[in-house]
């Protein structure tokens, strides 16, 4: 093995892009969970968006236009799993599975026609000045814009969830559904603006994933993105800060068993390429373990105005 | 102004009307999707609803064809149903079948080319432990340290593909394969082939454990206590853990069949119609049976029935693919336009629709 292929600079910041679409995916269902929803859906989601967002920009030729499309597609697919469970009354577990079985057929229905073409993809900004900066100036500074907005989307769901009322509303929704009810709160459409913020973001997750990160689409090449978001949601014991470090950790994870297959690591490669869905449920053990707990009291329970 | 009165107890009739009612919707949208692909609507549902099993040019192929692909569907749904009942998710089943099919098929690979009569049954006991071993992991977590079981198993079936394609280009590669991937086929070793029973059926044993499971369920669930602690902790936990039902081992009861089913699925599926051990030997039965035991309403007669609705769609758009050119992903989405329209439709089951305005009480 040759660990001195392995260049510390290119593998930050390519952990900085693998970690993006699970990050995005990841803090997105954290808002829907916060209202007190469990949408197991965010797979079947990603992939929408990964296939919608590549076919809108090859065609358009615009990236941005991609990612745009990729949360409107998306938004709409969570839209229908909102209806279901808030309207309809549906069990969120079953429907978030339905979820993912129609967005999976969906998607490689959508994608045939767009096997083995190149996508165009984000251009790299160079921030000035700071991606001057010898070391850190390469690995932190010079992304596409995708991967700085998502971290600016962490720092605003935090902010807005620590900071405003309506952050305070959607935390109390979440809490406990019947006494926000009392209150005179729209639980219903609380939870489906938050729904469809999550859809969005698992969207754009997917995009980034079929835009940047592979800049190609294939069948079912989300893998398992989706539910290690929905793991690093409990990872993160529903915190925005932590959700970023959990993304980041796994991104990291991801990257360093791909550059220690291309190192010829004296490890089996099975069990490198299974290394990520095991760290995943390594961490989900310990976590659970600690018994570190923040779920939203309501996750998961339907809310009815009957009583 | 519409709105939903909950009932007192759940609607006997919707229960079953609901399953019907979706089945209807999915063929219309359906229809509308084939219309949007450029085939006629009609064709297209009559192609898959009802030319596998009348047409007279296909039929003698299509029909045996049903059993073969009812069956892995029904097993595994049979296990699904039953920790559904609890509450407890194992969505992980996929990789139970892969677990169960690799176990089954090394144990027999082991003891070639004996031709024993001891092989199969061995190997279907191999196949089970194999998908009962993969079930416990998420089964033991969850009872030793509350992690959660659907996540948990979801991981496990990514790493069972990869597992999967490991043993197909390493420890189980066919020795006399001139290097190409995937085991000897059990195709040709009769010690170890799950041939058909009766020929021209499609009747193999795996379908005649799909019936026994089916059986045993029922029986399990309307005749056995522990089918009511079950029941019971699904319904209301407390109560459950008030009459002396320990949580735990239901957990690990439910994992266990549901693992242990869909362990004995793959072997079957393996050693009979896909015949080796590949890399793409994985096809999704795992996860078409979640909508297997919805659609059955995780009843063992009910799930009997949609296991065979199921396998139909399958059989029916691979025609339509041949006959009609319509895309094979559009049975997918098919399938999970299925499940969903289901969960719509059931909320006449517990609520009643309502129109007018509330009634001062």
């Amino acid at each position: 093995m040759d660990l001195s292929s392995i260049n510390p600079i290119l593998l930050i910041a390519s952990i900085m892009v693998s970690a993006t679409p699970i990050l995005l995916a990841a803090i997105g269902e954290m808002v829907v969970e916060k209202s007190g929803v469990l949408n197991l859906g965010v797979e079947g989601m990603m992939i929408t968006g990964a296939v919608v967002g590549f076919a809108v920009a090859v065609n358009s030729t615009s990236p941005a236009a991609g990612f745009l499309a990729a949360a409107v597609a998306s938004a709409l697919l969570s839209l229908a799993f909102g209806v279901l469970t808030q309207f309809l009354l549906s069990n969120q577990v079953a429907t978030g599975l339905g979820l993912t079985l129609v967005g999976l057929g969906m998607s490689s229905l959508i994608g045939k026609p767009y096997e083995g073409i190149k996508s165009p993809t984000l251009p790299k900004l160079d921030i000035p000045v700071l991606s001057d900066i010898p070391v850190l100036g390469r690995m932190l500074f010079s992304h596409d814009l995708m991967v700085y907005l998502s971290l600016v989307l962490v720092a605003c769901v935090w902010a807005f969830l620590k900071y405003t009322r309506a952050g305070l509303i959607l935390r109390a929704v979440g809490e406990s559904h019947d006494s926000a009810h009392a209150l005179g709160y729209k639980v219903v459409r609380i939870r489906l603006l938050a729904i469809l913020f999550g859809g969005a973001c698992a969207g754009l997750g997917g995009a980034y994933l079929s835009l940047v990160r592979v800049p190609q689409w294939t069948e079912g090449m989300t893998a398992g993105a989706g539910w290690i978001a929905l793991a690093i949601v409990v990872f993160a014991s529903w915190r925005a800060g932590r959700v970023a470090i959990g993304a980041y950790l796994f991104g990291g994870v991801t990257v360093l068993q791909l550059n220690l297959q291309a190192a010829g690591a004296d490890v089996p490669v099975a069990l490198l390429s299974a290394s990520p869905y095991l760290v995943t449920i390594i961490v989900l053990v310990i976590i659970s373990a600690l018994g570190a707990h923040g779920a939203p009291a309501s996750l998961g329970r339907p809310f009815h105005a009957s009583s | 102004m519409i709105r939903l009165e909950k009932r007192p107890q759940p609607s006997r009739l919707w229960t079953i009307l609901a399953p019907v009612l979706a089945v209807l919707l999915t063929m219309f949208v359906g229809g509308l999707l084939f219309a949007a692909l450029g085939a006629n609507p009609f064709e297209a549902i009559r192609t898959i609803f009802w030319d596998p099993i009348f047409n007279a040019q296909f039929a003698s192929f299509t029909r045996p064809q049903l059993l073969v692909k009812a069956a892995p569907l029904i097993l595994i749904a049979i296990g699904l149903s039953i920790g559904f009942r609890a509450g407890i998710w194992n969505i992980g089943a996929e990789g139970q079948y892969i677990m169960g099919a690799i176990c089954g098929a090394a144990a027999g690979l082991a003891l070639y080319p004996s031709e024993s009569l001891l092989i199969f049954p061995m190997m279907v006991l191999a196949g089970a432990l194999g998908g009962w071993v993969w079930a416990m992991i998420p089964a033991i977590l969850k009872t030793r340290f509350g992690t959660n079981e659907i996540l948990v198993s979801l991981m496990l079936v990514y790493v069972a593909e990869t597992i999967l394609g490991s043993v197909a280009t390493g420890l189980l590669r066919n020795p006399e394969g001139r290097g190409f991937p995937g085991s000897r086929n059990f195709k040709q070793w009769d010690a170890a082939h799950n041939a058909e029973i009766f020929s021209g059926t499609g009747m193999h044993w795996g379908v005649v454990f799909a019936f026994i499971a089916v059986i045993g369920a029922y029986v399990l669930l309307t005749r056995h206590i522990l089918g009511y602690n079950i029941r019971l902790t699904g319904e209301a936990p407390r109560a459950a853990r008030f009459s002396g039902v320990r949580p735990a081992r239901i957990v690990l009861i439910c994992l266990g069949l549901s693992g242990l089913l869909a362990g004995m699925a793959g072997l079957f599926e393996v050693t009979g119609p896909a015949g080796q051990i590949s890399i793409d030997f994985n096809s999704g039965y795992g996860f078409t049976a979640i909508i297997v035991a919805f659609l059955g309403r995780l009843n063992p007669v009910g799930i009997l029935l949609a296991g065979l609705l199921m396998a139909l769609t399958y059989i029916g758009g691979e025609l339509a693919q041949l006959m009609l050119g319509v895309p094979g992903a559009s049975i997918q989405l098919f399938q999970g336009m299925l499940l969903f329209f289901l969960l719509g439709v059931d909320v006449f089951t517990n609520y009643r629709l309502r129109i007018g305005r509330r009634e001062i009480a």
